[in-house]
């Protein structure tokens, strides 16, 4: 306990110097931004900031990553509540209720649900990061390099099974990936793979150019293809910030309850913001008798719940990036490419290493969090009117961002033709239904885990049963198995699939 | 054989493609033992795992009706060519002719891929990014971008 209070407070200090803040600030502005923009998410904004971050150091930049990601959670729901465009996918179960919320005239009541709801959650999260953090770390020094292949397993399978779609596609998806980070130099032989004698691809494709290519320009290429859909705005409607005394004994026991399932999915591989919504809208839908208001058709539990549940999420999915080093969403793999950039590597060693770093990075988000409530609750107005902005402004917009971004990556135009080429690859896979996070998921650990299955076998002699005769090596790819074959199960399957169609 | 779902018979068909792909690229480097893993011995394993996974896809695709038949669509070429080739045409005329002029130009040709396109809007967009973008990234970040043509310095 005492270690957790010296560890916090050294935390703070970082994170309270006028930089940091001011790092912190712009983070959570340019998230809310984001959040509120729809068609532009934290992984396109993350990937296009990622250029800029050299000029920083390595814990400003990360605060300011860290707060578009939980950011966007909190903006998210405003567009979600106020036009049924859910400005981020964690939000889409916000949308059901919370849109009907406001065309009964009670947007407010809706939007300071959701914004104190996620506050709740993410100080919880940030103390149970704060907490949980070290112990873990305890536990990754203890691994080989069996165990940490088997830890990326699990790690990638997780995140496969619990997202929506076709598992065989997602798994697919995931070899792409490891099979893109095979495209560089072996670090063991030298010998440059798959590189055609281009000597900008005998260092590897930078995620940058990918992330971009994929997340931005592809993502663009589909929402012009689309048809333009009509938004009503409930703009006059936001009156009555504060919720009555009903709301408030309504929303409560949805928010703990959301803020727990937030805290304990966001763990696990995979988990996040969007997992957490989705699972607390399903429980609050299940455990509220007889609501005031029927469920989509505007209960406040259907608000507060995901709204909580995706911040708590949000957070603690920080925690296996943190100690492990291995990302469980795309926005994390970001972040694992952030710390390489700034010449961290990540895993269980930053804890000791960069001390400043990984405290700092804590206890700023709980300043962001306060910082968000404030941006988003009193200044409301001014994030209504930026979803009057036209997505005709905004996407060359994103393209100028990228292309400046790439180009300064490498003061060279490989990486702008690279991620061009991304581009064309990224719509085909939207118009395929190939869902392309855990592609990038794979492209960020295929090296580490290419390493690490090298020594492996080097040390155990050519011997693949090392995988399944050091017990936790063992217990991880069980694990991992157990996995697939639940979801394989025709009971779980076609319950999982529900629960995505819900959604729509 | 008919097809019966057809975003997953040319998803799986892609993944069989690239994996086969993948394995036969790595024939060209040393495969090394289980003992002493060479740099071919992790590529070609996944790309017969990625090669195997889209036979089964693709099987599926084959043989399990689904409803509708999952269209692939038609595909949107006018913003998938603009876009890609704004972008690309960016990237050849930055170094060449510089900030001032690759970026408005890549402001307005992006712009074109929209429904809605009014050169008003465009050319004013493309002054403002373009100021914003020298805020950022020139003043405020420090970075060197070429600014001006090549051949007026």
């Amino acid at each position: 306990m005492n270690e957790l209070i010296t560890n916090l407070s050294l935390g703070f200090s970082v994170a309270f110097t006028l930089q940091n803040l001011a790092y912190a600030f712009g983070g959570c502005l340019l998230g809310t931004l984001i959040g509120v923009l729809p068609g532009l998410g934290p992984v396109a904004t993350i990937a296009m900031l990622l250029p800029s971050i050299y000029a920083l150091d390595a814990t400003p930049a990360l605060i300011m990553l860290a707060g578009i990601y939980y950011g966007a959670q909190y903006g998210g729901s405003t567009t979600a509540i106020l036009i049924n465009v859910p400005g981020e996918s964690s939000s889409v179960v916000t949308a059901i209720d919370g849109y009907a919320m406001a065309r009964r005239g009670r947007a407010g009541a809706a939007l300071a649900a959701a914004g104190l709801g996620s506050f709740f959650a993410g100080c919880v999260g940030t103390l149970i990061i704060a907490a949980f953090a070290p112990p873990l770390t305890e536990v990754a020094f203890k691994f080989g390099p069996a165990e940490y292949f088997s830890l990326m397993v699990l790690g990638l399978i997780g995140a496969v099974v619990l997202a929506s779609g076709s598992l065989v596609k997602a798994i697919a998806m995931i070899i792409l990936g490891l099979l893109l980070g095979q495209i560089n130099t072996d670090v063991i032989s030298g010998v440059p793979r798959y590189s055609f004698d281009i000597p900008e691809l005998t260092d590897g494709i930078s995620f940058v150019g990918i992330a971009m290519g994929v997340f931005g320009f592809g993502e663009i290429i589909s929402n012009l293809g689309r048809p333009a859909e009509h938004r009503e705005v409930f703009t006059k409607d936001v009156k009555g910030l504060w919720p009555t005394r009903k709301d408030f004994q309504e929303a409560w026991p949805a928010v703990l309850r959301g803020t727990a399932l937030g805290s304990i999915l966001g763990i696990l591989p995979g988990g996040g913001a969007l997992l957490s919504s989705f699972a607390s809208y399903t429980l609050e839908k299940k455990i509220t008798k007889n609501p005031r208001v029927p469920f989509g058709q505007g209960a406040i539990q259907g608000v507060a719940g995901p709204e909580s549940a995706n911040n708590a999420g949000a957070q603690t999915s920080f925690i296996p990036m943190l100690t492990l080093g291995i990302p469980p969403n795309a926005v994390m793999a970001l972040m694992v490419g952030a710390m390489t950039i700034k010449g961290i590597q990540p895993g269980p060693q930053v804890m000791t290493s960069n001390p400043d770093l990984f405290w700092g990075l804590i206890a700023s988000m709980w300043i962001g969090n306060a910082m968000l409530i404030v941006l988003n609750l009193p200044l409301i107005g001014i994030w209504i009117k930026l979803l009057t902005v036209p997505y005709r402004f905004l996407f060359p917009a994103i393209v100028v961002f990228c292309g400046i971004g790439l180009y300064t990556l490498n003061n060279n135009n490989f990486d702008i033709f690279m991620a061009a080429g991304f581009g064309v690859v990224g719509y085909f896979f939207y118009k395929l239904g190939c869902e392309p996070a855990p592609l990038l998921l794979g492209f960020i650990l295929g090296p580490m885990m290419e390493e690490n299955l090298r020594r492996a076998l080097l040390l155990s002699r050519g011997e693949w049963s090392t995988f399944m005769t050091r017990p936790l090596s063992a217990a991880l790819l069980i694990a991992a198995a157990l996995m697939i074959v639940v979801v394989m199960l025709p009971a779980i399957r076609s319950k999982r699939e529900v629960a995505f169609k819900d959604a729509d | 054989m008919k097809i019966k779902s057809e975003k997953d018979f040319w998803s799986g068909l892609m993944f069989v493609a690239v994996g086969v792909g993948f394995a036969w690229g790595a024939t060209s480097y040393s495969f090394g033992s289980s003992a002493r893993p060479g740099p071919a011995y992790f590529p070609f394993g996944l790309g017969i795992i990625m090669a195997v996974l889209g036979a089964i896809i693709l099987f599926k695709a084959l043989t399990i009706e689904v409803e509708g038949g999952d269209p692939v669509g038609g595909i949107a070429w006018r913003p998938l060519g603009i876009v890609v080739g704004a972008v690309a045409l960016f990237g050849v005329l930055l170094p060449w002719l510089g900030m001032y002029i690759a970026l408005p130009l890549l402001v307005v040709t992006t712009a074109l891929a929209g429904d809605e396109f009014h050169w008003g809007e465009a050319i004013a967009n493309a002054v403002l990014l373009t100021v914003f973008s020298w805020v950022i990234f020139i003043w405020g970040l420090n970075l060197t971008i070429p600014l001006l043509p090549s051949f007026i310095k």
